[in-house]
């Protein structure tokens, strides 16, 4: 196997349950974990709203894949990054999403948040230092 | 290290273009194609906010369609450069990364 590793951002722009964009690229996302590679995760504008708590799709006769999100961290992927600005337009604040954590193997497997807050100028920076970057 | 970014919706439509220009760095390219040109074009209620956020990068359209949507490049904003697919395939190529946003 080449030893190659490259750094992939994927970009959430858009709300959950209206479009299948959110749960498509959640499993892309899974697929590429398993290829070893640098994973970020992006969300912005309406992307936010994928990482709300209390998703309940059972009236809507929807699949709730909210919970998928804490399953990232075993998977490798723990960089979840959240522009502040796009919570902050939408009446949120980091306590109406989700509690996301994963254990960290070089620290004797503690638990650690996975959501990084980042402003927009800083949400720019991360996508300029990205190899490849695939858009939702 | 520069981006190509991306954008083949309507400005009117959604915030697509103004969110890729709050997301850019200095020396980066915006192409807007498809349904992305009406974001080219002068004197409409946005024109100001595309040439404010877009002062410090390298904004382009593409020719086949504004062509296709009957827009002549009089009708271009200042500072936009019309480009063809032939321009559109040495932009991926001259940056480090593409950025689409759909």
């Amino acid at each position: 196997m080449s030893e190659i590793i490259k750094k992939f951002l994927y970009v959430n722009r858009k709300a959950p349950y209206g479009t299948i964009y959110a749960q498509e690229s959640l499993e892309v996302v899974l697929i590429g974990a398993a290829f070893d590679q640098d994973v970020s995760v992006a969300f912005l504008d309406d992307g936010v709203f994928q990482l709300t708590k209390g998703q309940d799709t059972t009236a809507a006769g929807l699949k709730n894949f909210s919970p998928t999100f804490r399953a990232l961290g075993d998977y490798e992927v723990t960089k979840l990054y959240v522009e502040q600005e796009s919570l902050d337009e939408r009446g949120l604040t980091l306590d109406d999403l989700q509690d996301i954590q994963y254990e960290d193997e070089d620290d004797d497997y503690a638990e650690k948040p996975s959501i990084i807050v980042v402003s927009r100028a800083e949400m720019a920076d991360v996508m300029a230092d990205q190899d490849v970057i695939l858009s939702f | 290290m520069a981006t190509l970014h991306t954008v083949n919706k309507s400005p009117f439509q959604n915030q697509t273009l103004i969110s890729c220009l709050g997301h850019t760095k200095a020396g980066d390219a915006v192409l807007m194609f498809e349904d992305g040109v009406y974001g080219a074009t002068k004197g409409t209620a946005l024109s100001d906010a595309v040439a404010g956020l877009g002062a410090d990068v390298k904004l382009y359209a593409l020719g086949p369609d504004l062509a296709a949507r009957g827009i002549d490049a009089g009708r271009l904003a200042d500072g936009i450069t019309l480009i063809d697919y032939d321009g559109f395939v040495d932009l991926v190529a001259e940056n480090d990364r593409t950025q689409n946003w759909l």
